[in-house]
């Protein structure tokens, strides 16, 4: 009954307890983004935290909707940190102004249409917050792709508490005032006017900005240093592996530098894919989800890469400027299809599952 | 014969619809339902040759033989799908603009094959007229639902355009519920489509497991009362 039980007799296999829990770990990978998600509510001011705040409990109270309607205890279920961290993960990529009603939709969509009607935790397909982001983009163009220039919250003209509750109700006053593109779809549409990189993205890209993130975009994208921080300490907590970040940012990058390589006019560098959009954010927070994600290191590689190249191919040729949530839910899709053909070998079999002979390994080696 | 229509008339409808039950035509149930009104018009079109082929084919069971009579159903329905394609072309061409595609689709829609093998060439004529009729409503019923949800969620209107399909009398259906509406994108494209089935599927089903339960006691009762 009692763990002393351990020091006198090495735990084996069917009777170790671990100290990892669901809520456990859902809230050491909270813990990881807080840092990026407090840099950019400082970054863009109130209306960023109303709208953090919405989001959280629109998918909260849809994971308790759903778990009430089907008969089961709200309390543990919504302990369990995985609709905060849905609710969490959307908040932060969505542009840090937009109105109040795109985190209510948002996050009731996530958590309910794609996650509870799969059955909940561990039975969705998709990422729910990915799956909320694709709706909103679909659904809003408009508004989910207004961005605003920062403004510190301590800076003189920044909106004060009454006046980000405005704009979280009401959008933003006078867009052209603060509204501003991002890196990647000011570079998509002077592209599309026939103006070459090295021309529209002179003085934008500076190497300060890009590592300070003080440029319009979500609040999980322009924090990327923070965010690859956070990544970095669940690799070390080994609440994630490295091999799905590393072939996904290897995924991107590569094709990223052998374009930018043949035609700099036309390819963005390899950095700048790598630390702008919602490159970090996806490698190391949204396709690190063990739900959607292949079980084999091996799997995971393929995942990681198919999830980077995706995102490559869409930013570079797809209508749209950023790729990563379409690119991670193309990917959820090929997930069975990858657990189905790269599977590990099992102890004592070779790889197609037929028995070792002990006497003829013995024999060889 | 009476009990028997309605029965035939309720099993079309709800008991045994085309989409919502049996799954059939859901090709035309998720493309076309963008609107009400484009939902109404097919599931009419759709109607028409149902119950067209369904007398045709029960007319002429007795003497199609068992061998030939998926090839020779095709060619009765395909005739009457080209003369709905045409008579609509003609005297709703607004309307054809919109659905003109999927009317010669009509054809591969399963729902028509299935029930001339699976009823018309079992049944008589008038019998077969009905449950072409309780189907072909039961179909219309489930593509208008589908698209009057789609068209109040993506567009904020009912019933738009619902002149050209049934004429200027019925403009008073046509009703915008929220004025200013920016949009629902996605409820206007495909995604949606599975998305509304998929959502009245289940409504349907907790609808119907809910009519079961009290019935339950009462059989109990009635086993006791014996």
């Amino acid at each position: 009954m009692t763990h002393n039980l351990t020091l006198t007799a090495p735990p084996t296999a069917p009777h170790t307890l671990a100290a990892n829990s669901i809520s456990r770990i859902m809230l050491t990978v909270a813990a990881t983004l807080a840092p990026a998600t407090l840099y950019g509510f400082w970054l863009y001011g109130w209306p960023s935290i109303f709208l953090w705040v919405i989001t959280v409990l629109a998918a909260l109270f849809g994971e308790a909707l759903c778990i009430k309607l089907a008969g089961r205890s709200v309390v543990s279920a919504l302990s369990d940190g995985s609709a905060l961290l849905t609710g969490w993960l959307l908040a932060i990529s969505l542009p840090p102004w937009a109105p109040w009603w795109i985190g209510v939709l948002g996050g009731l969509f996530a958590t309910i249409l794609a996650k509870q009607v799969f059955g909940g935790l561990g039975f969705n397909l998709f990422n729910p917050a990915m799956v909320g982001r694709v709706f909103l983009l679909i659904s809003f163009p408009v508004q989910m792709t207004v961005w605003v220039a920062p403004l510190p919250i301590t800076a003189a003209s920044a909106p004060g508490f009454h006046d980000g509750l405005l704009i979280a109700a009401h959008g933003i006053p006078s867009m052209d005032a603060v509204s501003s593109a991002t890196l990647l779809g000011f570079a998509k549409t002077e592209l599309s006017r026939g103006i070459d990189l090295l021309h529209s993205l002179a003085g934008t890209n500076a190497p300060g900005i890009v590592l300070s993130g003080a440029r319009s975009g979500s609040m999980g994208e322009t924090a990327s240093l923070l965010i690859l921080a956070g990544g970095m300490v669940l690799i070390f907590l080994r609440i994630i592996s490295w091999h799905i970040p590393a072939a996904l940012l290897a995924g991107l990058a590569l094709p990223a530098a052998i374009a930018h390589g043949i035609d700099p006019t036309r390819y963005l560098d390899a950095s700048s894919h790598l630390f702008s959009g919602g490159a970090m954010l996806g490698a190391f927070f949204i396709a690190t989800d063990y739900v959607t994600s292949p079980n084999s290191r091996i799997g995971q590689l393929v995942f990681g890469a198919g999830c980077g190249f995706l995102t490559f191919v869409i930013r570079t040729w797809g209508g749209y400027p950023e790729g990563m949530a379409f690119a991670v839910l193309l990917m959820n899709a090929m997930t069975p299809v990858i657990d189905r053909y790269i599977r590990p070998r099992i102890l004592g079999r070779d790889w197609r599952g037929a028995p070792l002979d002990p006497a003829t390994q013995k024999g060889k080696s | 014969m009476s009990i028997d229509t309605r029965r035939i008339i309720k099993d079309g409808l709800w008991g045994n619809n085309i989409v919502f039950s049996q799954m059939l035509g859901m090709c035309p149930a998720m493309a076309v339902t963008t609107s009400g009104t484009n939902g109404l018009g097919m599931g009419l079109a759709t109607t028409a040759v149902l119950v067209c082929a369904n007398v045709i084919i029960s007319s002429l069971r007795d003497f199609v033989s068992p061998q030939v009579r998926i090839p020779v159903f095709i060619v009765l329905i395909a005739t009457l799908v080209t003369l709905v394609d045409m008579s609509l072309n003609a005297w709703m061409h607004d309307l054809y603009r919109v659905l003109g595609l999927f009317i010669a689709l009509i054809v591969v829609n399963c729902a028509v094959l299935g029930r001339a093998e699976s009823f018309a060439s079992r049944n008589g004529v008038i019998t077969s007229a009905i449950d072409g009729v309780g189907m072909g409503l039961g179909f219309t019923l489930a593509l208008t639902a589908i698209g009057l949800i789609r068209e109040l969620i993506g567009a904020g209107t009912l019933f738009s355009q619902a002149s050209l399909l049934l004429g200027p009398k019925f403009a008073f259906l046509e009703t915008t519920v929220v004025p200013d509406y920016g949009g629902v994108l996605m409820m206007i494209l495909p995604p949606a489509g599975f998305l509304v089935l998929g959502l009245l599927l289940a409504a349907k089903q907790a609808c119907e497991r809910r009519a079961k339960e009290p019935s339950a006691p009462r059989a109990e009762a009635a086993i006791g009362c014996h």
